[in-house]
């Protein structure tokens, strides 16, 4: 049962494509990396985000084409309180990394991936719908699992387990 | 015209809501409305032990729900940094190809139904019926097993057990020949499926298509072989991939799998190790039945388990495994404590459903039919 401390140190993971493509674009858009349990996650700043995952769609050496899930956690009350979380997959290097946007707690929203993923479009109504993060460039943002009439976001950590009825 | 089809209709496999534009036969536009079946697991696994989580996992693709037991468990023991004994694995191996096969055969005889070919529904569910015998042998359920646990397996499979799956394993390959026999050769069924519902590779990636959906465009990925978990490495199977991207595609790739997943099975039968089938940590796996009438250690033990749960170090993973639907994923978020952070399921179906409209517009009303029954959804799963 021993975990090895994760690697938070940049230059320590550079090797790893994901983060390779990104210091050679822009150092100023990942906050943090880290390496933890054999995942990678890279923290990018959140007015990057779509053009980061666009340029890790296209990468030639390692191009992850493939957006395996948008989800969020909510940090609450902690500040910036929401994570909005994407899991990106490399078909032809089976390689994976995790990229994470940093949202403060009033009015959450991002840029969407949609354009550049269309597969994004269910998660990230998910993630509007449960979480309330507004996604702007997103083609149809509108609840998907709950009724349209409903008021609050579920999975917020402020609201309660049996609902508020 | 607008036509609404489901929430209540047969051919949706549960409640499934497609909105339909239609000019004539043909579908202009089509819009799929999903969240009928949402129940808030999510939601509730926060509020829940880790190991309380395993019985909400079988709910949500109650299809293959040993799919979702191991799912859970191995991004809970990734986080935990848990060995698992080889035996567990090797049956871990063992009931998830069966689960497969479970899934498979339900989809397969529900699909050929919806198409029109009502007898491969009475063949299919004939040998479902054994795997859910088997199923029962070891976890006293048929569907929801709850039968694998954090550090191992629940229980040592009855004696009979391996004897009765070799049994049902030899026989399956000519089963399988039988429901080839109806339906592979069929005019009919090639009217209805060939050239039907087509999508392309890079469509089918750029939507997020994950399993046969996807091997059927010509993508050859399959998380069992590329990026193996609880000991897939030690197998020897074949991926089937087809490249025309139609109904038929799938269905063949379909097929296939129920063979190969036979093979697995025999494979996980002939090498199963000896040994034990949960990990040495006290603290994590319950103790045996006996060990807690005759020890004190093992009584706290099973005591502290019950009662605070056990702390698994802060930390996040993503865990994804091949299920007969495609990418089935755990995104498991601990913050120190005994209860989950925060636990979320990717859904193969709700990706693989982005693919409809493409597959749909601009082809005939009765093929949506078709195209809904081959990308096997279930709506559990999808709504969660």
């Amino acid at each position: 049962m021993a975990l090895a401390p994760p690697i938070t140190d940049v230059d320590q993971l550079k090797a790893h494509p994901a983060i390779a493509r990104l210091l050679a674009w822009n150092r100023a858009a990942i906050e943090a990396v880290k390496f933890d349990r054999d995942e990678m996650t890279i923290v990018v700043e959140r007015s990057a985000i779509r053009e980061a995952c666009a340029l890790l769609r296209d990468d030639p050496n390692c191009p992850f084409n493939y957006i395996a899930d948008v989800t969020c956690v909510d940090w609450y009350p902690a500040d910036p309180r929401f994570e909005v979380i994407y899991h990106l997959l490399s078909i032809p290097n089976k390689e994976r990394v995790r990229l994470k946007v940093r949202l403060a707690g009033d009015s959450p929203a991002l840029e969407s991936v949609t354009s550049v993923w269309p597969g994004a479009n269910y998660f990230e109504r998910e993630v509007f719908d449960l979480f309330g993060i507004r996604f702007s460039g997103h083609p149809y943002l509108r609840r998907i699992q709950m009724p349209e009439n409903w008021e609050g976001h579920p999975l917020r950590k402020d609201y309660p387990v049996e609902g508020y009825r | 015209m607008i036509l609404n089809m489901g929430p209540q209709h047969p051919s949706t496999h549960g409640v499934l809501r497609v909105i339909l534009e239609i000019d004539g036969e043909n579908v202009v536009r089509m819009m799929p409305d999903v969240g009928y079946l949402h129940t808030g697991i999510e939601k509730t696994c926060e509020a829940k032990f880790y190991q309380q989580v395993v019985p909400l996992t079988d709910r949500i693709d109650y299809l293959c729900p040993m799919t979702n037991n191991l799912c859970y468990v191995l991004a809970v023991e990734k986080l935990l940094g848990l060995e698992i004994p080889p035996r567990a694995q090797w049956l871990r191996v063992l009931l998830n190809e069966l689960t497969r096969i479970n899934s498979h055969l339900i989809w397969l005889g529900t699909h050929a139904m919806d198409i029109g070919a009502l007898t491969v529904f009475l063949y299919c569910f004939r040998e479902r019926e054994e795997v859910l015998r088997l199923f029962e042998a070891v976890s006293g359920q048929r569907m929801m097993t709850s039968y694998f646990r954090i550090g191992g397996i629940a229980l040592e499979p009855p004696l009979d057990f391996f004897d009765r799956v070799r049994k049902f394993a030899d026989g399956f390959a000519a089963k399988v020949d039988e429901y080839e026999d109806l339906l592979t050769n069929n005019p009919i069924w090639g009217l209805r499926t060939k050239g039907v519902a087509v999508i392309a590779a890079e469509d089918a990636v750029a939507l997020g298509a994950s399993g046969p959906t996807l091997r059927g465009s010509g993508v050859d990925i399959d998380l069992r072989r590329d990026m193996p978990y609880t000991g897939y490495e030690n197998f020897k199977f074949k991926v089937p991939v087809r490249s025309e991207g139609d109904v038929y595609a799938r269905y063949l790739c379909r097929v296939e799998e129920l063979r190969e997943s036979n093979k697995i099975v025999t494979q996980a039968l002939d090498g199963m190790p000896d040994g034990p089938i949960k990990a040495d940590a006290p603290k994590i796996v319950l103790p045996d039945r006996e060990k807690m009438k005759t020890q004190m250690e093992a009584l706290i033990h099973h005591f502290k388990i019950i009662t605070e749960g056990f702390a698994v170090p802060a930390g996040e993973v993503y865990q994804a495994v091949e299920s007969p639907r495609g990418e089935m994923g755990y995104y498991v978020v601990s913050d120190g404590g005994p209860k989950p952070y925060r636990v979320h399921m990717r859904s193969a179906c709700l990706a693989n459903m982005q693919t409809l409209p493409k597959m749909c517009e601009g082809r005939l009303l009765a093929d949506v039919v078709a195209a809904i029954g081959s990308i096997d959804i279930v709506l559990g799963e999808i709504d969660r």
